[in-house]
């Protein structure tokens, strides 16, 4: 264990006492800019955190933080104030429930395995306004929210008949629930861009991350779920890297279950020090010489947009730096830091005008560059900025297979 | 991760250095554990204003300033460099519209109706540097806590701006939005809807009376914080001024933003809410440094790395628990009290012995190590992490920052072009 983890996760709460009240996370919300529901993240975080003692809550207005993390990372006293704010969620949600719309938004992998079957009806009815209109009468879902439509074939079901690479050098792939029942197609990618470096890939049978119930404020349920994939990924030997495509699944395994949840499992300890974002990984690579550069020329247009949860990992933005080695791309990096999904949030009814409201400069910026394609390495993210915009959003990673000549 | 140049933080002096370095074609990251001072600080460019004396002008007081303060870090660029940072500056910062010169301070308002003296304000301070004799109305908002317009105008009323004394009349203006908790930010971006505009003019013109200039709370926009001021000038027909108060400063923020838009745009980096924890040094220099990321920390290999932690306020410079001051990435010396001397004097307002405290440098601007020769080649410190200034009281904060930021950016651009030919 590094003496990071050690201290991090001992400091969510105690690292109030760092906060000097300066109100750059205030300034720096995307939220509180836009509505007065949520008075900011210091307001609800290091100042109301003094009065939560005991089962009461101040009020409901940490309910409308979207965990979207940059007060987190904008405080210059590393004040831990998302994860301050994530945790006051789940205990107000402790006391008042958790209502059922949230319970259902909280399982993607639910929502995956009860949609596969009525696969076609289930597509048809959500994109149909008729529908839609009950929908959100009923469950609270908001009628023009972006909602992924249901695979036929699971990612899994592919990966089982996939033959297994033989190379020396393996990772791990930790695919997540929306590649899995949404967008099979991008984890095929993955594992074709992985195997073209000349690395055996292990796709061992995983569950949900648990991210969706912790944002939604069951930890009981989150940590369950993160503790359980853990065990499933730890079960390739070894130093073997695990690689994420899905940018908040992977800052969930890297640091938020541990961190927020406070799991301390010895899988998940081990499996938070190896986990890769996919770009990450690929620029390591270049970095050592030994990534593939027989690229094809992408003559496009494409406007990167780095979500939340992919710069809380700190990492700058590889998926820039590794697309920049292609020939004939070229590469609009977009300026704004939230698009106003912040996960299941942006589809609760209540919430879906923030949201948009929170999106609106990312949306206008898109529109102005008219890009071939939009970039954008979180799932949720890409069909909400697809919805607003009318634009085709893919993950970063679906050019550089293009340019390995993949199809 | 590789760069060409590591800049270690993020406020003005980092990120001077940066934009430089990748307007020179390094590939540049500046790594920043928050998003540094800028947020906090008024937004105007300090250069000199007292030593201890008041300044009529920087430029030709620094001769002076330097032969009494051999040590001070205004002596790694000179005069020369200070106005070449400068000029930089308003360049790069075009889009605040920076007006000012280095031969003649402006004193400006406090948010409690003092004058300070500055060299370069933004666009929306212009009108700040007050008409001697002349009306000016303070315009504050009911319900916004940051601002007191009465106490302003008063306080103001007693200065003296040249030989008359200044005329300020304070107006409290209703709120047309709804009503709450009012922070600079949102009233920033509230403002930046026209209709909000016309109804606060509509309570505020027929009170202008003959006021030459009108001095508003500094919550006039923020993306669109120009067409903000220019509109209000238009529909009251007198000059409008902005007056930085309590943080968070909307000048500084828009400044933040700016230079970060200007780093981008010479291709550089910027990761926020990482900190450099530690360095590798070898027969070449530093190797890398360490940094924190969500769940390891990671070495950063790069040719030229910069030190703009800051001092000790924002953690440039540590005091460990026996009493050493340490300097806590490369463990630097630090020059100041030394273990059991006393930190602080007994009056607030007094200059404090911490005040100067931090690392020493050579004539580029490379922090010496303990032996009192440069620790690595490659390694050069900017800002406030330099020993030998007391930016609050001689009120120079952003003239060191600008000045030795640009400088260590010069020396490595210097160093490469030298390896080249």
């Amino acid at each position: 264990m590094s003496m990071l983890m050690e201290t991090e996760g001992l400091s969510v709460r105690p690292s109030l006492d760092g906060c000097i009240k300066c109100t750059i996370c205030e300034s720096a919300c995307p939220y509180a800019a836009v509505t007065e529901r949520f008075p900011g993240p210091k307001t609800v975080g290091p100042q109301e955190e003094r009065f939560r003692h005991g089962p009461l809550s101040a009020d409901w207005s940490v309910d409308y933080c979207s965990g979207c993390g940059i007060c987190s990372r904008v405080c210059p006293q590393d004040v831990r104030i998302a994860e301050i704010n994530s945790r006051a969620r789940a205990q107000l949600k402790e006391q008042r429930g958790i209502p059922l719309r949230d319970q259902l938004l909280a399982r993607p992998d639910w929502m995956g395995r009860l949609g596969r079957p009525i696969r076609p009806l289930f597509n048809w009815a959500m994109g149909t306004p008729l529908v839609r209109f009950p929908v959100e009468r009923i469950l609270g879902i908001h009628r023009k929210a972006a909602v992924p439509r249901v695979a036929s074939r699971t990612f899994q079901q592919w990966a089982k008949r996939h033959p297994s690479h033989p190379a020396q050098d393996r990772v791990v792939y930790f695919h997540g629930c929306s590649t899995n029942y949404f967008e099979p197609r991008l984890g095929r990618m993955v594992v074709a861009v992985l195997e073209h470096q000349g690395l055996a890939v292990d796709i061992p049978p995983q569950g949900c991350c648990g991210l969706p119930l912790q944002s939604n404020g069951n930890f009981p349920a989150a940590r369950t779920y993160a503790t359980r994939l853990a065990h499933q990924l730890h079960r390739s030997p070894g130093e073997v890297p695990v690689i994420a495509a899905s940018t908040s699944c992977g800052l969930m395994l890297k640091r938020e279950a541990r961190e927020i949840l406070g799991v301390e499992d010895p899988a998940l300890v081990d499996i938070a020090e190896r986990t890769y974002d996919i770009f990450e990984f690929l620029r390591d690579l270049h970095e050592h010489g030994r990534l593939k550069t027989d690229f094809a020329p992408v003559e496009l247009t494409a406007a990167y947009h780095a979500p939340c949860q992919q710069q809380n990992q700190l990492i700058g933005k590889p998926a820039l730096d590794v697309l920049a080695l292609i020939p004939g791309l070229k590469l609009v990096e977009l300026d704004r830091d939230c698009c106003g999904v912040g996960g299941t949030y942006g589809i609760k009814k209540e919430k879906y005008a923030i949201s948009m409201a929170v999106g609106a400069g990312l949306f206008s910026d898109i529109k102005q560059t008219a890009p071939d394609l939009v970039l954008c390495d979180s799932e949720t993210c890409r069909w909400h900025i697809a919805k607003a915009t009318g634009f085709t959003v893919v993950h970063p990673l679906e050019l550089l297979h293009r340019a390995y000549g993949g199809h | 991760m590789i760069a060409d140049a590591l800049v270690i933080g993020a406020g003005t002096a980092g990120l001077t250095a940066g934009i430089r370095l990748a307007q020179g074609g390094l590939r540049v990251t500046v790594v920043g554990t928050g998003e540094g001072c800028l947020p906090l600080a008024s937004g105007t460019v300090d250069v000199l204003g007292y030593t201890p004396d008041p300044v009529p002008s920087p430029l030709a007081a620094l001769p002076a300033f330097l032969a009494a303060n051999p040590d001070h870090p205004y002596r790694l660029a000179g005069t020369g460099g200070l106005e070449q940072s400068v000029a930089w500056f308003v360049k790069t910062a075009e889009p605040l519209g920076y007006r000012g010169e280095l031969a003649r301070n402006r004193w400006v308002p406090t948010v409690l109706g003092g004058l300070r003296p500055t060299a370069l304000v933004p666009a929306s301070m212009a009108a700040a540097d007050l008409p001697a004799g002349g009306e000016v109305v303070i315009a504050g908002i009911r319900g916004f806590r940051d601002l007191h317009p009465a106490l302003l105008a008063a306080n103001l009323s007693q200065a003296t701006s040249g030989a008359a004394a200044i005329q300020a009349r304070a107006v409290e203006l209703d709120w047309p939005g709804s009503a709450g908790d009012l922070p600079a930010f949102r009233l920033a971006r509230r403002l930046e809807d026209e209709e909000i505009r016309r109804r606060l003019v509509a309570q505020l013109r027929p009170r202008l009376g003959g006021a030459a200039a009108v001095g508003m709370p500094a919550v006039l926009g923020r993306e669109r914080a120009a067409e903000v001021h220019a509109d209000l000038e238009r529909r009251l027909g007198i000059p409008v001024f902005e007056i930085p108060g309590l943080p968070p400063s909307l000048p500084g923020l828009r400044l933040f933003d700016c230079l970060r838009r200007a780093l981008r745009a010479a291709g550089g980096r910027l990761v926020l809410g990482s900190t450099a924890v530690g360095a590798t040094l070898g027969k070449g220099g530093v190797d890398s440094v360490t940094i924190t990321q969500a769940s390891r920390r990671v070495d950063v290999r790069a040719g030229f790395f910069v030190l703009a932690t800051g001092g000790f306020p924002t953690g440039g410079v540590v005091r460990e628990p026996d009493g050493e001051l340490r300097e806590p990435v490369f463990g630097l010396p630090v020059r100041g009290p030394a273990a059991g001397e006393e930190l602080f004097g007994d009056e607030y307002l007094a200059e404090h012995p911490l005040d100067r405290a931090g690392i020493g440098s050579d004539a580029e601007g490379r922090p010496l190590g303990a032996g009192g020769a440069p620790l690595a080649s490659n390694l050069y410190a900017a800002g406030a992490v330099l020993a030998g200034g007391v930016p609050w009281r001689e009120k120079s904060g952003e003239g060191i920052c600008l000045t030795t930021g640009w400088h260590a950016a010069e020396a490595i651009l210097g160093s490469r072009r030298e390896d080249a030919a």
